[in-house]
């Protein structure tokens, strides 16, 4: 038994209208951002529901870092600056970018 | 056995001396208030059963991360795995590994160019150094056509030049060019080959195309050609990968989609934790040359998955593959549970 053309091409068809609805449901996809206080917790990135204007920190954060992996639940603030370098390597992040996701996990 | 014991512990003391090697190289900067050097990565147990043969295997991957001054960064990733698979008698025999993944120094020349020099995990396509690591991966195996463009050893021993070439609001453009020596060492055996990647993201859209290429430049000089698409709508949790590679004697493409829903109290409620998985991929020969470690026939794959993010990063990854080919069908059942961990090398005030 092989999976033919005739039954790949639904199956495709199928998943883009999954992603579609998904889309168009759009979940309250809430967002937690650093405490203030010596320990960020950077936990599940979350979108606040109606945040018009998202930190910028948290915008390079999704868009870089969430885009592969969870976030870790949380870490000291004295590896945010090896986190952030880490990330500007792996994920080709510019030079601002760098300094904006520290103070974004550094606050 | 003795000299199997006696390379065990070589290894390993190797290993832990690189490690205290690098964190030595922290403490003697006197890293800043940010820098200290760190220690993550994850370690799993995990099963698998293909055609109803069940092996297990335990795995650490630790990666120490060290930064020097204000543009030097040296990391490394290793592995140590042991793996239980049973011997065709009713019994399992068991071996282990333990080994370098990669360790390379990244200097941040300018905004817009890092040089890698070392031992560096190959920027062909997107698993190999975004997903492979145990604690990123939603499936417990990677795709068929990721061994597509590694050149057997998934690692290059030479330089590596990265970073953004353009960053705007509404796109960015990254690329990665690297060279890599022949090497035959056994913790950095490499191809010699070149190759490169470039990426296009759109943050509105949250959509990125890439395009990878690499040659090897040794014994059969060969050509391979990745594309691959992301896709991760804003403001959802959903997540279509998909990457497609072409090599001189096989192609194949995957297509993953993961999704984690908020509608029911958020992504820390016990739904929310849930992430069901889908993946398709095929792979096809283009002859009958065996180098590239694909399947010897044209082989589809349908792997459903379904993982539970639990609290303090322990992860437990399920799945069931239905695997098609000319000669059998096979069903393919993986569990497995991975933690993650994160901390800094030192106590600190």
């Amino acid at each position: 038994m092989t999976i033919r053309a005739k039954h790949l091409v639904p199956g495709l068809l199928v998943l883009a209208a999954v992603g579609v609805a998904v889309v168009s449901s759009r979940p309250g996809y809430t967002q937690s951002t650093p405490s203030s206080g010596s320990q960020p917790q950077v936990k599940q990135y979350q979108v606040p529901k109606g945040a018009s204007a998202q930190d910028e920190g948290q915008r390079i954060f999704a868009q870089n870092c969430s885009r592969c992996h969870n976030a870790p639940e949380g870490f000291p603030p004295r590896i945010s600056g090896t986190i952030a370098r880490h990330m500007r390597v792996r994920a080709n992040l510019s030079d601002h970018d760098e300094q904006v996701l520290l103070r974004f996990l550094n606050p | 056995m003795e000299l199997r014991n006696f390379t065990r512990r070589a290894r390993v003391l190797r290993l832990s001396s690189l490690v205290a090697g690098l964190l030595a190289l922290g403490v003697g900067h006197l890293a800043g208030a940010q820098d200290t050097p760190l220690l993550s990565g994850g370690v799993g147990f995990f099963s698998n059963t293909p055609g109803g043969n069940t092996s297990a295997y335990s795995i650490l991957e630790p990666l120490a991360a060290v930064p020097v001054g204000p543009h030097l960064l040296i990391e490394s990733r290793a592995a140590l795995l042991e793996t239980w698979s049973p011997n065709g008698q009713g019994g399992y025999d068991h071996s282990h590994f333990v080994g370098l993944t990669y360790l390379q120094g990244d200097y941040v020349a300018s905004s817009h160019l890092t040089a890698v020099v070392g031992s560096y995990l190959l920027p062909f396509g997107t698993y190999n150094e975004r997903l492979s690591p145990i604690w990123i991966g939603n499936f417990q195996d990677g795709p068929l056509v990721a061994s597509l463009g590694l050149l057997s050893t998934g690692t290059g021993l030479g330089a590596q030049l990265r970073g953004n070439a353009i960053s705007r609001a509404k796109y960015s453009i990254d690329y990665t060019t690297w060279y890599s020596a022949r090497s035959a060492n056994s913790q950095f055996s490499a191809e010699r080959s070149f190759g490169g990647r470039s990426s296009l993201y759109l943050p509105g859209q949250r959509l990125e195309v890439g395009l990878s290429y690499d040659r090897s430049l040794q014994n059969t000089q060969e050509n391979f050609y990745g594309m691959h698409v992301w896709w991760e709508p804003k403001e959802t949790n959903f997540r279509l990968r998909s990457e497609f590679a072409r090599g001189h004697h096989a192609q194949g493409y995957w297509v993953e989609a993961d999704y984690r829903t908020a509608a029911f109290g958020g992504l820390d409620s016990f739904i929310g934790r849930f992430e069901p998985l889908f993946r398709m991929q095929q792979t096809f020969r283009r002859d009958t040359i065996i180098s590239d470690g694909l399947p010897l026939l044209n082989t589809q794959r349908a792997d459903f998955g379904l993982d539970y993010n639990l609290p303090h990063n322990v992860r437990i990854l399920t799945s069931y593959t239905r695997q098609f080919s000319s000669t059998s069908n096979e069903n393919i059942w993986e569990t497995g549970i991975v933690y993650r961990f994160l901390f800094p090398a030192w106590r600190g005030k």
